[in-house]
């Protein structure tokens, strides 16, 4: 009995939780994980951003004087900040929408059809979701800059 | 919600979330089908694009309605992501709990404050 309780018995392997900066760079970020990483990310964006929304949503409506102080903030600036910062601020807007917009209408997919959760399709809707945004991104940041 | 407990207690599967869960889904669909009404309606509007046709989408009052019933999905949809992100990033019970009030704090201001733009305007 006593060679059972020795301690001669190999090491058990240690499971503890992931260390963010040592194991997450570890990480093979394929398409579909930066889809959902970044589902999460725009999500948290508007969140955050939800009180400058509404603010649009009021100046831009409430009357025609209002409106012309909406415009004013990105042509001009508001609270000491550049108008280009706000502009920024709303294409970050721009693209967590876009993004959550059309990752979510993956999701959607993924929940209604089997053929849409295999692996290849996972890596291809993954990638369209990205193109799409970013490319929608880029155009109406485009515009909203005056670029064209 | 349907009796589970005593001897209706359900002992198997993990549909505990399903509410949610569905509910995030619906939600989603409801404003993307708002999202596509409001570019559509831009889109085949004539004349210059401006406050008068910004403010003219929302002046309807069945308009109105419809933009409350999506503040309210938002609200919703947005407590179920937030309180999904606290859930798997936040382990502190004290400080997920802090978490989720200022969430719901935060979120039931701005739907009072987008309610109240809404029929001012």
């Amino acid at each position: 009995m006593t060679e059972l309780a020795s301690s001669q018995r190999p090491k058990r392997p240690e499971f503890r939780n992931i260390n963010a900066f040592k194991d997450l760079t570890t990480y093979r970020m394929t398409p579909a994980a930066w889809v959902s990483i970044l589902h999460r990310g725009s999500g948290i964006i508007m969140f955050l951003l939800m009180p400058f929304v509404i603010w649009m949503f009021d100046t831009s409506i409430s009357s025609e004087i209002s409106f012309e102080n909406f415009k004013a903030a990105f042509n001009v600036g508001m609270l000491g900040l550049p108008g280009a910062l706000w502009k920024l601020a709303a294409l970050a807007l721009i693209w967590a929408y876009l993004h959550h917009f059309i990752a979510g209408l993956r999701h959607l997919w993924m929940d209604a059809s089997h053929s849409a959760v295999t692996k290849e399709f996972g890596k291809s809707s993954a990638m369209l979701t990205l193109a799409v945004s970013i490319t929608l991104t880029l155009v109406l940041g485009a515009k909203l800059f005056g670029l064209y | 919600m349907s009796v589970n407990y005593g001897y209706k207690r359900t002992a198997v599967g993990a549909h505990y979330g399903l509410r949610d869960w569905l509910a995030q889904r619906v939600t989603a669909v409801l404003m993307v089908l708002f999202t596509l009404m409001i570019l559509a309606r831009i889109i085949f509007s004539h004349g210059p694009i401006g406050y008068d046709l910004w403010a003219g989408l929302f002046s309807a009052q069945w308009m109105k309605g419809l933009t409350f019933a999506v503040i309210i999905a938002l609200l919703y949809h947005v407590w179920v992501g937030m309180r999904n992100i606290w859930m798997d990033y936040v382990k502190p019970v004290a400080l997920r709990l802090s978490l989720q009030v200022f969430t719901i704090v935060w979120l039931v201001t701005c739907a009072g404050w987008a309610i109240q733009v809404l029929w001012r305007a």
